[in-house]
């Protein structure tokens, strides 16, 4: 996950970085003093949470909050109590956070923030799989030496690039086709898919197990790029 | 009992991370000496606003330094503020005062 941090006091911010950087998969893209640097700075780039402060001379936190257009998750960390009743009137701010902050409450918070990401992503997934099935319905053809191959959703384990072409795996097959993975990532329900390496994509309901680099489905073993990781296990039902 | 600031907080943040203490202790001993001349100066111009904005920035050094008592008195100054009342000027610039000090000992 990416976050930025917005606060007046550099104490704050230094204080938020270290609480930060115990979370491992947890990246501090940027740190602001000031809500309008943030503004433009989310313009130009997307972050998964934002630690913000409310209590900022000018232009407060809330004021910011009402300001972001597609805003992400927001975590307020503030000296004051007494906003918290204002700040759970909107959605995108998860958690309210007093200081100072201890690291075991921030850890809890961003438990907090992964648990919303994650029911974001499952009420959407319907959404979307009902969006595509009035194109598409539940499966995707393929064009194999002129010939349409009708492919169920649920029954491709995976797919991988090798060169000018891609290899869908399916649970009694494989496909070799004349395409390009981001073609059929565009085709394929977020739900369910997920991009795990530049050369591969997962069907990540038939994951047998996973080690630190690898994902096993079936009897292939499948590499983790170190970016795509925190996705994939932010995806997966965890214990 | 009258408190004394410490670092216990940062102690236990810090999980024996020196350079993140000495970030802290840097940043500390910057801002505490510039935000008293600026507090002392809101509070002889009777700017209520910047004084009551200065004390809610020390209030969360005050928490950070383990000051619970003077966390209180901070807030009940902030809240007087807003109701232009500054009878607590003293005492909370005697607090500046104790963080003041502290920091040339660090």
């Amino acid at each position: 996950m990416k976050c930025i941090i917005v606060d007046d006091e550099a104490m704050a911010r230094v204080i938020v970085e270290q609480l930060c950087s115990k979370i491992p998969d947890l990246e501090v893209v940027d740190s602001f003093s000031n809500a309008m640097d943030a503004i433009k700075f989310l313009n130009q780039q997307q972050v998964d949470v934002i630690f913000l402060d409310i209590h900022m001379p000018g232009f407060t936190g809330i004021d910011f909050v009402q300001t972001l257009k597609n805003p992400p998750r927001i975590v307020l960390t503030t000296s004051d109590t007494n906003f918290a009743i204002e700040a759970y009137e909107y959605e995108t701010i998860v958690d309210y956070l007093v200081k100072p902050i201890s690291q075991e409450r921030f850890d809890k918070s961003i438990i907090k923030v992964k648990k919303s990401i994650e029911v974001a992503l499952k009420t959407s997934s319907p959404q979307h799989e009902n969006n595509s099935t009035s194109n598409l319905g539940d499966e995707l053809y393929i064009n194999i030496d002129r010939r349409l191959i009708k492919l169920k959703f649920n029954e491709i384990l995976f797919i991988e690039a090798k060169g000018d072409y891609i290899e869908v795996k399916t649970d009694k097959k494989e496909y070799r086709v004349h395409n390009t993975l981001k073609n059929i990532k565009d085709k394929l329900p977020e739900s369910i898919y997920l991009q795990i390496h530049r050369s591969f994509i997962i069907n990540f309901t038939k994951i047998i197990d996973i080690e630190d680099n690898s994902v096993l489905i079936e009897k292939s073993v499948i590499p983790i790029s170190r970016s795509n990781r925190p996705e994939l296990m932010r995806r997966l039902n965890l214990l | 009992m009258k408190q004394e600031p410490n670092l216990v907080y940062i102690k236990e943040l810090s999980a024996g991370d020196i350079a993140f203490e000495q970030k802290f202790i840097n940043v500390l001993k910057e801002e505490i000496p510039l935000e008293k001349e600026e507090y002392l100066k809101s509070v002889r111009e009777k700017n209520f606003k910047r004084t009551g904005d200065l004390v809610h920035k020390v209030k969360h050094k005050l928490s950070i330094l383990g000051l619970t008592e003077d966390y209180k008195l901070a807030v009940s100054f902030e809240a007087a503020l807003n109701q232009k009342d500054d009878a607590l000027k003293e005492t909370f610039s005697a607090i500046l005062d104790k963080i003041d000090t502290y920091c040339k000992t660090l």
